[in-house]
């Protein structure tokens, strides 16, 4: 019976990029000074793990890179060579070739030859102790490899491969004879001594068995204090093997795909609706003639918020899966650019929705890379400041209200004001110096920002924070920025945990009803007639205590015939965005709803002011306003370019 | 009545194709994904054969062998390690854990279903 090992391939890529996200980790924490055996022995499991897999499903050129890693790893685990800092440097890249094999077996995309072949052949001269050993191996290969050639023929990688001894050595240099050359060394000696071996009663290629009958059980106390001994000096700490999370992980867990989990929130959607036009029915009921039903629906409502929570729930995962990937960038980029730093990490498990941690992963990594760029000074600036020669940059997550709070700081040199005012003047935007900190430092979210004196391949191109600012609005989520001079600098990411729920304040423009997402909002006023004010250059605007707050009419601007037109006969609720507050003028309030939020965009088309639509209790649609945009009115460009 | 089989190896790819593999020849299978949950689970249910990695978490393979050479149930059974190495030192230290034999990895369907239909008839 042939079988498809292809139904396989799935399974063995997944576990191969935990085994490389486990390897990567492992590499970072590695004390090189004194590794200690068993991080050592983790770290070969793992490359030996992957070479398993993918010489079982052949997955050839992934396992000679993964043997000659494992090679020089066993020398490491063994003694018989000190980790040196190079090394472990070494072994990253050796992670990111692998990644690459495996995406290219994965996803059929490019893969670097030169690359696979250098990292080889690096890892081979580390294991051989420098150029010169390589040579010696080298000629020890030509000698081998007639032998070894001479074995079957190799097979290509679709099919199983016979993996007899000789065979897998075979194909080991068989495949690209000019670089396993060296690569070929150690195994070929392995074969010619597995060929000259007789082990007990050796079958067909590949088995044996010891005798008919097993031997005896190994009795008496002697055995049982070895085994003991066995077990703890085999046993790995539990830290360091992801392996090891796979009891309580294959008891407790079952893969689900994607799709399916979308789906089942997407019902849980529809019932949300449901039920709420059952309740707002209801409520128009005789309480006396209908108590049942109304005390049944409370119930429903009660049951239906549990379940969309605990649905909800499914797709959250820790946000240490994005925080993960940077201990790596700093590394490498705090090495490229002649910096010591830092990276801290707080609030690791605080959990955030799938689809949000895809998407706030490049934002932070911009984040953090100008962090890295231009916030943290060089060791010998922070010296002469005052400052340890080694920043920090905290990566730091929490949950408040019905948000997830991002935080991404660094104690570094601060943002200048002075150099933001200049550059924003420089292009054109409007700069003054009464503007406050605040309404500074958000300048440098304007496309094509960038104060920094030199681009560099890093960052500094300016195509950065625009983006990151429209990521992070388009996931319903804001942007904050606090900075000190000399201190440092610290930006807020605040999301919503979910993208498909939000809380709004209900608000009535005429007839239609409007909803305003409440992270927006500050407060809510009925203004006096004396408050309303015009100022030349702003337009109308209202006073609230000190400020002066420029007034956006929703009923002009959405074009809907309001209930009443006098300002102080309605209600100005106070929103705020991009750092400044404005007015929002609404007929009435009607209340606070947690609200599904349905595509406005891909049910009819993109509208500007709105971001979404949901449907209300009375089974009417309501528009969820896009505040940022509304904000952004006429009058408040007046004011930007009136300095 | 259909013979069973615990398969023994941390990585789930493998230990998929071994499953299906031998769950397609009609033999019963039990997974287990270390020495130490394979104790477990050897106890649990008694097998007909255990086929175990070397190369694992928290017990290796040949300390699994010895220590289910202790359990009554599992005194003669057959147990059959799996390992990278060909070389002697890992084929006698397997004979001294008290195996039964030896396969050698990587393998592919066809060789498993021979070495199980060899042990087990």
């Amino acid at each position: 019976m042939t079988i498809d090992m292809s139904q396989f391939y799935q399974v063995f890529f997944e576990e191969s990029a935990e085994l490389l996200d486990e390897m990567e980790r492992l590499l970072l924490e590695l004390d090189v000074a004194e590794p200690g055996k068993d991080a050592l022995n983790a770290i070969f499991r793992t490359a030996h793990s992957i070479k398993g897999g993918s010489a079982t499903f052949g997955f050839n050129e992934i396992t000679e890179t993964t043997h000659v890693l494992e090679s020089l790893l066993d020398k490491l685990r063994n003694g018989e060579l000190a980790v040196r800092v190079e090394m472990v440097d070494v072994f990253l890249k050796a992670v990111d070739v692998i990644k690459m094999q495996l995406a290219g077996r994965q996803f059929a995309s490019e893969v670097d030859a030169q690359a696979v072949a250098e990292i080889r052949r690096r890892l081979n001269e580390l294991a051989h102790d420098g150029p010169a050993e390589a040579a010696v191996a080298a000629g020890a290969a030509q000698a081998t490899q007639p032998a070894a050639a001479a074995a079957p023929s190799v097979t290509d990688g679709a099919e199983p491969v016979d993996p007899s001894p000789e065979n897998l050595f075979a194909i080991l240099v068989g495949t690209q004879p000019t670089e396993a050359q060296t690569t070929a060394a150690a195994p070929a000696q392995g074969a010619a001594t597995a060929a000259a071996d007789s082990a007990g009663a050796s079958g067909p290629a590949g088995y044996g068995f010891f005798s008919e009958t097993p031997p005896p059980a190994p009795a008496g106390a002697e055995n049982r204090g070895r085994r003991a001994s066995d077990i703890s000096g085999d046993a790995q700490p539990k830290r360091g093997r992801r392996a090891s999370d796979h009891i309580d992980i294959e008891a407790t867990s079952i893969r689900v795909g994607v799709e399916k989990v979308d789906q089942l929130i997407n019902l849980v959607g529809e019932l949300v609706i449901t039920q709420a036009m059952l309740a707002q029915t209801a409520s128009h009921l005789d309480p006396a003639l209908y108590e049942a039903l109304r005390t049944g629906l409370a119930q429903l409502d009660h049951n239906t918020r549990d379940l969309q929570e605990s649905v909800m729930s499914i797709r959250m995962m820790p946000i240490s899966f994005v925080f993960s990937r940077f201990p790596r960038v700093v590394r490498d980029l705090a090495g490229k650019l002649n910096k010591q730093v830092e990276l801290k990490t707080v609030g690791e498990g605080t959990e955030l929705d799938k689809g949000l941690i895809e998407k706030i992963a490049d934002p932070l990594n911009h984040l953090v890379r100008n962090s890295l760029d231009h916030g943290i000074e060089s060791p010998e600036s922070r010296l002469a400041a005052g400052k340890p020669a080694t920043g920090t940059i905290t990566l730091r997550a929490f949950h408040q209200g019905g948000n997830i709070v991002i935080e991404a700081g660094d104690d570094g040199a601060g943002l200048n004001r002075e150099k933001i005012l200049a550059k924003a003047r420089e292009r054109g935007l409007a700069a003054s110096d009464a503007m406050s900190d605040q309404e500074v430092w958000q300048l440098i979210f304007e496309a094509g920002f960038s104060t920094a004196e030199v681009v560099t391949a890093v960052s500094g191109r300016g195509v950065g924070m625009d983006v990151v600012k429209r990521n992070i609005y388009a996931l319903g989520g804001r942007v904050e920025i606090e900075s000190e001079s000399g201190v440092g600098t610290r930006i807020s990411i605040r999301l919503p945990l979910t993208l498909a729920i939000l809380d709004g304040m209900s608000v009535s423009v005429g007839k239609e009803v409007f909803i305003l997402p409440l992270t927006f909002i500050v407060e809510s006023l009925q203004p006096a007639k004396a408050d309303i004010k015009t100022i030349a250059g702003m337009g109308t605007v209202v006073q609230v205590r000190s400020e002066y707050l420029p007034v956006v009419a929703l009923h002009e601007v959405l074009n809907v015939r309001s209930k009443v037109t006098e300002f102080e006969r309605g209600i100005m609720v106070i929103v705020e965005s991009e750092g400044c507050k404005s007015a929002m003028f609404v007929d009435e309030l009607l209340g606070q709803h947690q609200v599904v939020i349905k595509s406005l965009e891909s049910n009819y088309r993109k509208v500007p002011g709105v971001s979404g639509a949901t449907i209300m209790g009375d089974g009417k649609v309501a528009l969820i306003l896009d505040v940022e945009a509304l904000a952004r009115r006429p009058s408040r460009e007046e004011e930007r370019w009136a300095a | 009545m259909a013979k069973s089989i615990l398969a023994v190896d941390d990585s789930a790819s493998i230990r998929n194709m071994v499953s299906f593999t031998l769950k397609s020849a009609g033999y019963d299978v039990v997974e287990a994904v270390d020495g130490v949950d394979a104790l477990n689970k050897a106890q649990a249910k008694t097998v007909n054969l255990v086929l175990t990695d070397h190369n694992m978490p928290h017990m290796d393979g040949l300390t699994l062998v010895r220590s289910l050479r202790e359990l009554p149930a599992y005194r003669t059974a057959p147990i059959v390690i799996l390992t990278t190495e060909s070389g002697q030192e890992m084929k006698s230290r397997g004979k001294a854990a008290g195996a039964t034999g030896w396969m050698v990895k990587p393998f592919d369907p066809k060789r498993l279903l021979e070495v199980v239909k060899r042990v087990l008839g």
